[in-house]
């Protein structure tokens, strides 16, 4: 996985609630047996309209968010189907990470096992973030990992809060398989109490 | 010994290995598995050498892409991108030596109606797989929830998860329901009480009188949709009718086993005293027959109400209320019961169950879908479709009008044939009311079998007590 420490990017702003996966990827791309290519599809029905023509006044489609690297949104970001296209198709696209006051559950998961930082920050920090997105191109936003911080263009900070194990696993690139075979030890000791408790399971 | 939550004690009888952080490997029983989000995780373990940990507690069904029409054995029928997901799916089953059920198998269907219907999931498990609505398992007392395809990998190659828990959340449901409200209205009703993110961060358990008066069919109902109120997972504590519904079944525990079995499941409810950090209460004679009129699972209002303004709400919502409308095409003030529709969806793992199939029978007995309507009953799974040709409800389906289908998810989310077209309205017992979930522009309103069925007969959204 790829590492997550520090980026320096534009922010595009998606202020809309409940943004759910099948907006981000909607489920004709969920086809494919690969985990690369979607991109191009993010957010395709609301970035494409029937015929294949971008929609001009869709965010991403502004000349000053083609080279957005966060995403600033709405509450309750990611809500929805499990699908990991999503993500897939968020860091295809170049978005290194997510803003918002509240995600879903499983996508939250999602992101960190793709090399995507989630960030959750109260609805006043969202707010001031939101404002400096809307000021396009000019505005990058800085986010640093190690130091938990998100600071806006004027050089506000805010700091936010993140699990420590999967920051960890973030900065360090790690594959998670691999560290829990490490513990196979302690799975396979589970594994024989638990059949001497329930032998039906 | 300190008061435990039912999901408190499940978690602790999972838990492989705990990191000073409070960091878990939660041992998981169950992991089903779908062609849609699995081809990768297989084939990332193919790229690192790794094998399945535990291919006997690993069940496959593909149902996401499949044909719901006759002679869909013949793979010619599906596009040639679904074959190819279908395919790796036949081949990894396979290779990794996992139970599976082809799309020929009888057995085949959603693999949230197969995984209860063979007796795989069973009180006070762990399952997963890669597919939000696993909640719905949580109906038997097994902590059950959706997880990423990396985390299916995950599964496959470690039989563990890596977690930290979540906080209780308690909904209860007290005294009965009136006549015509279903499981579906409790579950609707709750998430328009607490909106799609009011679970974020909780297990949901859902208990009370009216809960304990739902059969499994139902309760499956209720779980399936904790993930649209956001929660990790929904939960039911078991009790008769729990393990009547597991007895006998294909991979339940049988003889010595099984009176073990149930001599645990039975010490698994939460303590009178257990710590809830959140609490919701509604009365079960408050719940009406309900309807959604937005995109998102919480726009939910009795049948009896009217189209909502984006004036009437708060926030981020008032945006998201007006594109809501705008989509769906509604002006505010319209009685929901005027609202004209154009197909009728009866399937879905959330209403998919042979139950569901008798509720919307009850309805359509003896009488005709309206005149240019499209409707469609597509079984949870192709023993559902037997016992409902059995009982005769298949007959009063075809009778009524309706295309009686083979089992698969089919419109619930249209990765198969069945999708709507451009502003197409739909009355539809499935999960999600978002924007193209059933196909591009098309408009979803979210309802139970009984309303389904009325819809269907009237041609636009209907209070279902009024057919009863």
């Amino acid at each position: 996985m790829e590492k997550f420490e520090k980026l320096s990017g534009i922010a595009a702003p998606m202020p809309l609630v409940n943004i759910d996966t099948d907006m981000i990827i909607p489920k004709q791309f969920l086809k494919t047996i690969k985990r690369s290519g979607l991109g191009v599809n993010l957010f395709d029905e609301m970035r494409y309209d029937r015929e294949g023509n971008e929609i001009a006044d869709f965010v991403l489609n502004k000349q000053q968010y083609r080279e957005a690297e966060i995403l600033v949104a709405g509450d309750n970001f990611g809500c929805g189907s499990s699908r990991e296209h999503a993500p897939w198709a968020i860091k295809d696209f170049g978005i290194r990470c997510v803003i918002s006051t509240s995600f879903a559950d499983i996508f939250y998961n999602n992101c960190f096992k793709n090399g995507i930082l989630p960030i959750v920050l109260p609805q006043e920090q969202v707010d001031v973030l939101m404002a400096d997105a809307d000021k396009g191109a000019n505005a990058r936003i800085e986010v640093d990992l190690e130091a938990q911080t998100v600071t806006a263009s004027d050089g506000t900070a805010f700091s936010f809060e993140v699990d420590s194990f999967k920051k960890h696993c973030l900065l360090n690139g790690f594959d998670d398989i691999g560290l829990t075979m490490e513990k196979s030890g302690s799975i396979a000791s589970f594994e024989a109490e638990a059949a001497a408790a329930r032998p039906w399971v | 010994m300190s008061p435990k939550t039912l999901y408190d004690k499940i978690w602790d009888a999972h838990v492989a290995h705990e990191a000073e952080d409070g960091t878990c490997l939660l041992y998981i029983d169950r992991h089903l598995v779908h062609e849609v989000t699995s081809p990768q995780a297989f084939e990332g373990l193919r790229m690192a050498g790794r094998k399945v940990h535990a291919p006997d507690k690993t069940i496959a069904v593909p149902d996401h892409n499949v044909p719901t029409t006759l002679g869909r054995d013949n793979p010619e029928t599906m596009p040639e991108d679904s074959r190819i997901q279908v395919a790796a799916l036949d081949t990894n089953a396979k290779e990794f030596g996992i139970h599976y059920y082809p799309v020929n198998d009888v057995r085949q269907g959603i693999v949230h109606i197969v995984g209860p219907e063979q007796g795989w999931t069973l009180p006070g498990m762990t399952v997963v797989c890669g597919d939000s609505h696993t909640a719905t398992h949580g109906a038997f007392g097994a902590l059950a929830h959706g997880i990423g395809t990396s985390e299916v990998e995950h599964v496959l190659a470690t039989q563990t998860l890596i977690q930290k828990k979540s906080k209780n959340m308690k909904v209860e449901i007290t005294g009965s329901l009136r006549p015509g409200v279903t499981a579906k209205d409790i579950t609707l009703s709750v998430i328009g009480e607490t909106g799609t993110a009011g679970g974020t961060g909780y297990v949901i358990e859902y208990c009370g009188q009216a809960i304990r008066e739902l059969s499994m069919e139902g309760r499956m109902t209720v779980c399936n949709m904790a993930i649209e109120g956001g929660a990790r997972a929904g939960l039911i504590a078991p009790d008769e009718t729990t393990f009547e519904y597991c007895k006998g079944r294909p991979h339940a525990p049988k003889g010595a086993e099984w009176e073990a079995a149930e001599a645990w499941w039975r010490t698994l409810y939460s303590d009178d005293d257990a710590h809830w950090d959140k609490v919701i209460t509604i009365k079960g004679e408050d719940i009406a027959p309900v309807v959604t009129w937005g995109t998102s699972p919480e726009d939910v209002l009795p049948i009896t109400a009217n189209v909502p303004s984006a004036d009437d709400f708060e926030g981020g919502k008032v945006g998201a209320a007006q594109r809501s409308l705008d989509y769906m095409g509604l002006t505010p003030g319209t009685p929901l019961s005027e609202i004209e529709i154009d197909t009728v969806f009866i399937g879905s793992c959330t209403n998919g169950r042979i139950e569901d199939l008798r509720a919307a029978a009850e309805i359509l007995k003896g009488k005709k879908i309206k005149d240019g309507l499209r409707a469609m009953v597509v079984p949870g799974s192709g023993l559902v479709r037997a016992q409902a040709e059995y009982e005769g409800l298949a007959d009063i389906f075809k009778e009524a009008g309706f295309e009686w289908r083979l089992a698969g998810c089919s419109m619930c989310l249209a990765m198969n044939p069945d999708q709507l077209a451009e502003d197409e309205r739909c009355a539809s017992t499935s999960n999600r009311n978002f924007e193209g979930r059933q196909g591009y522009k098309g408009r979803t309103h979210l309802v139970s079998p009984g309303m389904a069925a009325a819809a269907a007969i009237t041609g636009k959204l209907t209070d279902v007590r009024e057919m009863m």
